[in-house]
């Protein structure tokens, strides 16, 4: 579980979060949404501790973030998979041994249980035939796969992902956000899924927070989203005409 | 002010660098790849530089030997205690801040604004330290072989270029070469080339570790480092300098 309190931060003055709470519980996808530059990678990035927060408190299972040592918080991550919006794959290195970085550096498995654990990452987002490519050798939503297997590779505890599928087909995207939402069930992690693609919000959305300019707007599930009384959220969802039918038929 | 800030956040990140890695298996197969990279691959440029410069500088000094008293050997022996004594420590350390410190300044640089160090961060990864230290070591363990390179071939280019301009023969070039030959010299630039090791690889990686922006603050941290290094390798030489022969 993640708990964020009050979370404020700003850049130059400009304040992008403007006091969020939010709880994350394992085994659920949790989303967050909004439009571009609403502060949904500042809020993301705040939380693995990239970005340092001005205000508030950010607690993994109960323990803040802020209190723990060095060691703790280096532990901590060890712990957690993040898929950048950009990808951040190294491109110095092949696919596969992007994948295998991780499993290298904080394991000590052999050679072989290393190879299997790889090869079971790659099929799991279905990425067969890239082991030797260079991540400039290989599609930008290939690029998306790669990432997810890499966050993925250590069986993370709490799983983060930038706009996972942005840049992917509409069934890739589909199968990711299956994937992801198979493996936050499975291993009971605490997920949160940053993303502006109404499919998704239907398809996995079990708590969705929607980011209107660096505030709450609303907290709610996927079932409820279409009918509620918010402004700012519906100009959101209903951009597109398709869940305004939905919505139609529905309220029939 | 500012100045105090870079050089209290450059020892913060050194004291990060200089931390026992978190993998030794992966620290020293990273570590080979460096010596290749950076090391290994200024072998040519080195051998290609001070050959020339070898044969230059033993035009120089012959040219400049108007006196008909002076014993020809004078060449060798001038050739041979310049390369060892500034051109293949300092010279060479200059060439190579420019084509080894732009190389790391702009690795690490990119990798900074495409995300790849945070990522490395958030994995629990001491990115600084997986980054930089096999760099920083890399170059230290190898400026001395280039050093030694240099001088082998510096000295080579002379034998070259005397004898065949004619302004010295091979048999006075070489009694030159060996003329009271003091191997403290050989020590002291041995000590300055680890230094300047030193210095190329950790004032570029401090550039590219705190670039922030896209691609064109990455090509100006790598122009910036460059001309800083340059600088702290000269002080540093000035400084050895006065201590050693004081
Ligand atoms: N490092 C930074 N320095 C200064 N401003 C920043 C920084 N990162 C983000 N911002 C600002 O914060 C705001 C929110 O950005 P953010 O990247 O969180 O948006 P987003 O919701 O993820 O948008 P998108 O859907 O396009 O990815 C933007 O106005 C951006 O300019
Ligand atoms: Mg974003």
């Amino acid at each position: 579980m993640i708990e964020v309190k009050n979370i404020k931060k700003s850049f130059q003055g400009r304040e992008v979060l403007k006091g969020i709470d939010a709880t994350f519980m394992p085994g659920q996808t949790n989303l967050i949404i909004g439009q571009s530059g609403s502060g949904k990678t500042v809020m993301l990035k705040s939380i693995v501790g990239i970005h340092e927060v001005d205000n508030g408190s950010i607690l993994f299972d109960g323990k803040e973030v802020a209190t723990m040592k060095f060691k703790e918080r280096q532990k901590l991550r060890q712990e957690i998979g993040m898929v950048f919006q950009a990808g951040a794959l190294f491109d110095s290195m092949t696919v596969a041994d992007n994948i295998r970085f991780p499993i290298d550096m904080f394991t000590n498995m052999t050679k072989k249980e290393k190879d299997m654990r790889v090869d079971h990452c790659i099929d799991m987002v279905e990425l067969e035939n890239a082991h030797h490519l260079f991540p400039s050798e290989i599609s930008g939503g290939m690029q998306k796969r790669v990432a997810i297997a890499r966050a993925i590779s250590l069986e993370p505890k709490y799983l983060f992902c930038d706009e996972p599928n942005s840049g992917l087909d509409p069934v890739t995207s589909i199968v990711i956000d299956k994937l992801i939402q198979r493996i936050t069930r499975d291993l009971k992690i605490t997920t949160v899924i940053n993303t502006h693609d109404m499919n998704s919000v239907m398809e996995i959305g079990e708590k969705i927070l929607f980011l209107y300019q660096g505030e709450k707007g609303w907290e709610g599930s996927s079932s409820q989203i279409l009918h509620v009384d918010n402004e700012d959220l519906n100009r959101f969802i209903f951009a597109s005409n398709i869940l305004k039918k939905v919505r139609a038929i529905e309220t029939k | 002010m500012k100045i105090f800030e870079s050089i209290g956040d450059y020892c913060i990140l050194m004291a990060k660098v200089f931390k026992k890695p978190q993998k030794m298996s992966v620290f020293w197969e990273h570590l080979l790849k460096e010596i290749d990279k950076l090391g290994v691959g200024s072998m040519r440029i080195v051998m290609i530089i001070s050959i020339f410069m070898g044969g230059i500088l033993t035009l120089q000094v012959s040219y400049n030997l108007t006196n008909p008293f002076m014993p020809k050997y004078l060449i060798g022996l001038g050739n041979r205690d310049t390369l060892i004594l500034e051109f293949s420590s300092t010279i060479l350390a200059l060439i190579l801040a420019g084509k080894v410190g732009s190389n790391i300044a702009t690795e690490i640089g990119s990798m900074r604004v495409s995300e790849q160090i945070d990522s490395l961060d958030i994995m629990g990864v001491n990115s600084a330290s997986y980054l930089i230290l096999p760099k920083i070591i890399a170059c230290i363990l190898f400026n001395p072989v280039l050093y030694i390179l240099s001088v082998a071939t510096g000295i080579i280019g002379g034998a070259i270029v005397g004898p065949v301009t004619g302004v010295v023969s091979m048999g006075d070039y070489v009694e030159g070469l060996v003329h009271t030959f003091n191997p403290f010299y050989v020590t002291f630039s041995f000590i300055k080339s680890l230094v300047f090791g030193f210095i190329i690889a950790s004032v570029p990686a401090y550039y590219g570790y705190n670039v922030r922006g896209g691609a064109l603050e990455v090509g100006k941290a790598s122009t910036d480092s460059v001309v800083l290094s340059s600088i702290f390798i000269l002080c540093a030489d000035l400084i050895i300098t006065q201590l050693f022969f004081k």
